[in-house]
């Protein structure tokens, strides 16, 4: 009596590098989740509570970005989202874009253009001075008139 | 006797409808790109899409070529586009369709078109064999494997697959990525990853955390909604994804 051969077709696929996709995937539903508070709460405080959208102006936005708590909310904020989204043109980018030369300048192009966002955004939030010398009182922050 | 006179009558008065079928051909060896035809065939209502084509074939024009073997919805080879949809022409009734217009059949999509509504199956079939779409068993038992009515009923749906590929060639990744392993290989490694039986989950939950595995899934649910034996396609794909989470089934 005889046995049938083990698999006829043994698995060919083979793997190239790390992957990530996984993770990818895991990602864009856990920084979702955080993300709809974290809009939902950026969206509150800046044009529901206190006066509303009248409130908006340098004063105001300088106010947040010297206050610790909005400084973390912010950074938390611009990384998730940003990193967010350009996952989510990545894959757009992997279906639609066939031609290898093609997708690899696409995909350059978003991750230096995320970088390059991440950086100037982080560095604003932390760098950002809301009493620039010789500012018109009336349109700086209330407590830069203590300093 | 009233009724038996009145019952040939009433036979002969079911009412057959002229319906127009607009079929996309293609001869590989006369035509450079596909083109529209229309046919008018007398039809009715209780008749499948399939007799239309039948009727186009004997009666009209031979040369009209499609695939068809059982006839019944249960060999899987009529998948087709019809009215934008991709159905089993043997499972389409003429009167679940709008007859006052025509009705447009063409290949299923993201497979090579190789004549009128036949396609290249290969692709697809290669992604089907690549999940190892067969019991692994390490065990040697005496007599059958055991299984209870749950661990039976775990991955019932997805035994339920034909493989017409109805499924695969509705789903918009596969359609610009044919590296992508498509709903049905999905489903036919489900059948076994959720099998009591059989020992080689891990082997294929392995092969499906891929670059063009169950990550590429958008949950469009174009799958389920096109399979024409009713298994919950875009629920099986999410399972896999959630076995592969845990690392097992």
């Amino acid at each position: 009596m005889t046995t049938i051969d083990a698999p006829r077709s043994p698995y060919a696929r083979t793997r190239r590098g790390l992957n990530l996709e996984k993770w990818g995937w895991i990602y864009m539903r856990a920084s979702g989740v955080v993300l709809v508070v974290l809009i939902f709460g950026h969206l509150f405080v800046n044009l529901v509570a206190g006066e509303g959208v009248k409130q908006i102006d340098f004063a105001f936005v300088a106010g947040k970005l010297s206050d610790p708590f909005w400084q973390v909310w912010d950074t938390l904020l611009l990384w998730l989202a940003l990193i967010h989204g350009a996952n989510g043109m990545r894959t757009l980018v992997n279906d639609y874009v066939t031609k290898p030369r093609v997708r690899g300048i696409l995909l350059g192009a978003l991750v230096a253009s995320t970088a390059v966002l991440l950086i100037l955004g982080t560095l604003v939030i932390y760098t950002f001075d809301p009493c620039p010398a010789g500012a018109d009182p009336a349109l700086v922050a209330s407590f830069c008139a203590d300093l | 006797m009233a009724t038996a006179t009145e019952a040939p009558a009433a036979a002969s008065a079911i009412q057959a409808f002229t319906v127009t079928v607009i079929i996309r051909r293609f001869d590989p060896e006369k035509d450079a790109e596909p083109y529209w035809q229309d046919f008018d065939v007398e039809m009715y209502s209780t008749d499948r899409v399939l007799d239309a084509l039948h009727k186009v074939k004997w009666d009209q024009d031979g040369t009209l070529a499609f695939r068809r073997s059982c006839a019944h919805g249960i060999c899987g080879s009529d998948a087709m586009r019809i009215n934008g949809r991709n159905r089993l022409a043997c499972k389409t009734l003429i009167k679940d369709l709008d007859i006052t217009k025509p009705i447009y059949i063409e290949a299923i999509k993201g497979l090579p078109l190789e004549k009128d509504l036949i396609v290249d199956m290969e692709p697809f079939f290669e992604s089907y064999r690549q999940v190892q779409p067969f019991l692994i068993a390490n065990s040697k038992p005496d007599k059958e494997r055991i299984q209870s009515i749950e661990q039976r009923a775990r991955f019932d749906d997805t035994t339920k697959c034909i493989l017409c590929a109805a499924c695969t060639s509705s789903c918009p990744v596969f359609w610009t990525d044919g590296q992508y392993f498509g709903p049905a290989a999905i489903v036919n490694a489900h059948r076994f990853i959720f099998d009591s039986r059989d020992d080689a989950a891990q082997v294929r939950l392995d092969i499906l955390n891929d670059k063009e595995g169950v990550w590429r899934c958008r949950t469009t649910f174009n799958c389920s909604e096109a399979c024409p034996r009713g298994i919950e396609v875009t629920k099986a794909i999410s399972e896999v994804k959630q076995a592969i989470l845990r690392g097992k089934p």
